[in-house]
């Protein structure tokens, strides 16, 4: 029986590897960037598949919302053209991609075997903000605060590495004269 | 009902998408998408074992996932910039400086 939960399962599934597949296919950065937003946003559908609304939410507003954007912005700014392509090694033609749809082919074969009838019901478990933020704030507390250190360290890491080096140019200049 | 196993073996391939990006793309910033398409995949499948287990932890894991890709992404896109600016290509093969 074909329940309304696996058709959206499949449908969300389908755009995650079309989106996925066309990311490899495209040879503009942008054209390859807007196919990963359309696997963001499908992988959120499959999160609120699973009850987890909140992590649906994060997905859409900190992944496709706020990572992406910022690929967009690069991708603009430096003014990215369409790649060169390079002549592919004969040997991974011929032996990478047969073993890799082999390995590929063995893991679904051997995932898909103890399946059985375990299943994951639609909103198993509760994934709202209230549920997850007691997790984080009480069990979670610690690592949520290193975070925020790593988040501050990468904060002055992208500054300090995108801004002009103005104080490296003399050094360049030693470096040249050598 | 969907099995876990659907969720799993969408996560791999997704990952698996995200290696073959990583390894025949050229592009640095294409590249780079492709590491954010592998930690996707790896989500799936962490969201998909809170599920069937009961356990919370996995969605918590999730969020802390997405901290450390949107460090890595800032981090990261300023490192691409930095590259294009002295480099003035995004071609991973002409950045061979460290190359014998």
């Amino acid at each position: 029986m074909i329940s309304v939960h696996l058709i959206l399962f499949l449908a969300f599934g389908a755009v995650c590897v079309a989106g996925a597949v066309n990311l490899l296919v495209q040879r503009h950065p942008i054209n390859s960037a807007l196919s990963l937003i359309a696997v963001m946003a499908a992988l959120a559908g499959e999160y609120l598949l699973l009850g987890a609304e909140f992590v649906a939410a994060v997905q859409v507003i900190v992944y496709a919302g706020a990572i992406m954007v910022l690929f967009v912005f690069v991708i603009m700014l430096l003014n990215a053209g369409v790649e060169e392509q390079t002549q592919g090694s004969r040997v991974a033609l011929w032996f990478g991609v047969p073993g890799m749809l082999l390995g590929s082919l063995l893991v679904a074969w051997v995932v898909l075997r103890h399946s059985g009838t375990e299943s994951v019901a639609a909103g198993a478990l509760p994934g709202d903000p209230i549920v997850i933020g007691q997790l984080l704030f009480h069990e979670f507390l610690l690592p949520f605060e290193i975070t925020s250190i790593l988040i501050l360290i990468a904060i002055m890491g992208a500054v300090v590495l995108a801004s002009k080096p103005a104080t490296s140019a003399p050094a360049e200049a030693e470096k040249g004269s050598d | 009902m969907v099995p876990l196993s659907y969720y799993l073996v969408l996560s791999g391939i997704l990952f698996a998408c995200g290696v073959t990006g990583f390894l025949i793309k050229r592009n640095i910033i294409t590249i780079f998408m492709s590491i954010e398409l592998m930690l996707n995949g790896v989500n799936l499948s962490f969201v998909a074992f809170a599920a069937h287990w009961h356990v919370l932890a996995g969605q918590v894991f999730v969020f802390f996932v997405m901290v450390v890709a949107a460090a890595e992404a800032a981090v990261g896109l300023a490192i691409i910039i930095s590259v294009y600016r002295t480099r003035e290509t995004l071609n991973v093969d002409q950045v061979n400086l460290l190359k014998l």
